[in-house]
């Protein structure tokens, strides 16, 4: 390392402006959007430097397809339908839910590791650290779900309606997931670190996750069980993706219904999470 | 119209409220002349990092008002935000991110057209000599290189007010130098600097006027030549065979300083104005007086003796204190606060 050996004349680029002339124009619109898309923009290219997480964030939910098609799938009888078509709905939910500890993994990093504090003296948009890290979290989902759809189509799933209808159940996951990262993003910034902010976050995503209708029938649980399972929005959500990927339930396993309830689900959390963690953010210090 | 002062506090107070409460500054006041550097000098614990953040807009006050160029810095926040640049301690910057993306990202978010950015960053990363470092990811930079891309980054938007929060703490003496060189040539160019420092060596390098800080108080202020003259330019070290002997020669020592003599263990710690001539003196005095000398050291005057001389304490390390003011301390931000490398003076509790 070659420390002190700075060029003696001073160029330009230390020379101070007289406050602000360069800045750009723009309102505050616009510098919320584009301040997002900075921050969006450095999440992605951080996920790709780090080609180890990618790569064991896609085995999981390929596990997940083979695990539950080959060992449970058997034992399991969907009425009207095979495991396999009734399972990928169940996958794509479930992971992108688990997806949501990244969202509070890395706000709690950028916090503890001072990031937060840079943005926080830049003239930025105070919601941009926010919306950038659900956003990356978002598009990562993207990829998720397509290997998901590929290894599924592997082991047999077929979508039973049309693609348009199909893309819709990948749109509504995919919301639903953006709706729910910023109710993670929460925990990230309440974390002390990252290693509790993971610790904290799994115990809500286990039962949301399970005592839902992602894996089996809710009918096949306690009637206690079912009172929730059937009523959260992760059972919803999965029952909508069912319902426009496979068509109707011959047996009323799922309903049209979920579509709507779980549309309200997401926007009901987007509503009250994304304002509290704007606020939690600019509370933290 | 023009701001008389660059920076500005007025009775600044920030209280803490954690296990204990934690008054961390308790009615600061500072001011820096436009195109100046004003060095606040204190021990960890003392309320620097605190001070600069509410100046930078990172924190708000609980009592008090901050000012840059004028700017309020709770009520123009945002306006605050375009004229001021920050690096720290905790070299803030993307782990992931290459040298020059990160400056890139710095001066996009500081709304800056995107060719300028692109421009500007290539420029950086030349005057820091990081060019060739400038495509590789942060995680394969030394503790030095990191300390310069922060000083870029914050660069990025040509700001007339820089905050550095202790810019060269854990650095090696080399890549210390490097920054001071740096921060020189801001100054030269019109930049007014608020740097915070555990350092008397490198206040006294850089800064025009030094505040010293102590338990969110301030205590002392001047030019360094003002703040050495109080001192005395030189500090006697005696060290005796036991505490006994120490304090019997600190009696017979007293006329000889500029100040009481300071009594620690069996070491009797002498201001004197010119060195060498009064260390003949000592050494004969004891002499005469059948007092056994086990070591003696000449030593220019520290921040602990900065600390001795202005509060009668030493410049100690509060824990919780520290916690609750310089915050987080990222694994691996190299050799810590404490760690000061090379030709240390002021190396706290190494007596």
């Amino acid at each position: 390392m070659t420390a002190g050996t700075f060029e003696a004349a001073a160029p330009a680029a230390l020379t101070p402006n007289a406050g602000g002339a360069e800045v750009a124009s723009g309102g505050r619109l616009r510098w919320g959007f584009t301040d997002a898309v900075t921050v969006t923009w450095r999440n992605l290219v951080a996920y790709t430097r780090i080609p180890d997480a990618i790569f064991f964030s896609s085995i999981q939910p390929i596990m997940f397809v083979l695990l539950f098609r080959y060992v449970f799938g058997g034992a399991i009888q969907i009425p009207g339908t095979t495991y396999v078509n009734y399972l990928i709905a169940g996958v794509y939910v479930q992971t992108v839910m688990f997806g949501c500890v990244s969202t509070s993994v890395g706000l709690a990093d950028d916090l503890h590791k001072g990031l937060i504090e840079r943005f926080r003296a830049l003239p930025m948009a105070r919601s941009a650290v926010l919306a950038g890290r659900t956003t990356a979290d978002a598009l990562r989902n993207v990829l998720v779900l397509v290997i998901i759809t590929a290894v599924g189509y592997l082991v047999g799933f077929r979508v039973q309606t049309n693609f348009g209808l199909f893309l819709c159940g990948l749109l509504l996951v995919l919301f639903f997931a953006y709706a729910l990262g910023w109710a993670f993003a929460i925990i990230g910034l309440s974390a002390s670190n990252s290693e509790s902010a993971q610790l904290a976050a799994f115990p809500l995503l286990f039962p949301l996750t399970f005592a839902s209708s992602a894996f089996v029938t809710t009918a096949s649980m306690p009637g206690w069980l079912q009172a929730f399972a059937k009523n959260q929005p992760v059972s919803q959500v999965v029952d909508a993706c069912r319902q426009l990927m496979l068509g109707n339930s011959p047996t009323h396993v799922w309903t049209p219904n979920s579509i709507w309830i779980s549309l309200l689900w997401a926007v009901g959390i987007l509503a009250v999470f994304a304002p509290l963690a704007v606020w939690r953010y600019r509370k933290v210090s | 119209m023009p701001a008389e002062w660059a920076v500005e506090a007025d009775g600044l107070v920030k209280v803490f409220r954690g296990k204990r409460e934690v008054r961390a500054l308790d009615g600061v006041d500072l001011r820096v002349k436009p195109g100046t550097v004003l060095g606040l000098l204190g021990p960890n614990g003392a309320g620097k990092t605190t001070a600069v953040r509410i100046l930078s807009t990172i924190l708000s006050p609980d009592g008090g008002r901050g000012a840059v160029l004028g700017h309020d810095v709770v009520r123009e926040a945002d306006t605050v935000r375009r004229l001021i640049g920050l690096a720290g301690q905790y070299a803030t910057v993307d782990e992931n991110l290459t040298g020059r993306e990160n400056i890139r990202m710095v001066g996009r978010l500081t709304h800056l057209p995107k060719k300028l950015v692109m421009e500007r960053a290539d420029q950086l990363l030349a005057q820091f000599d990081l060019t060739e470092a400038g495509n590789r990811p942060l995680k394969t930079y030394s503790g030095g290189m990191r300390r310069r891309l922060d000083l870029a980054a914050a660069l990025v938007g040509r700001p007339p007010v820089l905050f550095l929060d202790e810019p060269t703490t854990g650095l090696d003496p080399q890549s210390r130098q490097g920054l001071w060189a740096v921060i020189e040539e801001l100054v030269r160019a019109g930049t007014t600097v608020l740097l915070t420092t555990q350092y008397l060596e490198e206040a006294d390098r850089l800064a025009d006027r030094i505040v010293v800080i102590d338990h969110g108080r301030v205590i002392a202020e001047g030019t360094p030549a003002d703040l050495k003259a109080d001192l005395g330019t030189t500090v006697i070290s005696v060290t005796f065979v036991d505490p006994d002997a120490a304090r019997s020669a600190a009696g017979r020592l007293q006329s000889l300083g500029t100040k009481e003599p300071v009594l620690d263990g069996s070491t009797v710690d002498l201001t004197v104005e010119e060195g060498p001539k009064v260390a003949a003196e000592v050494l004969r005095t004891l002499d005469q007086a059948g007092v056994t000398v086990a070591g003696l050291a000449l030593r220019e005057p520290s921040l602990d003796d900065v600390f001795l001389s202005l509060t009668g304490h030493r410049a100690e390390v509060d824990e919780d204190q520290e916690g609750e003011d310089d915050g987080k301390v990222p694994a691996g931000a190299g050799a810590g606060a404490n760690g000061k490398a090379g030709s240390g003076r002021a190396g706290k509790g190494s007596r």
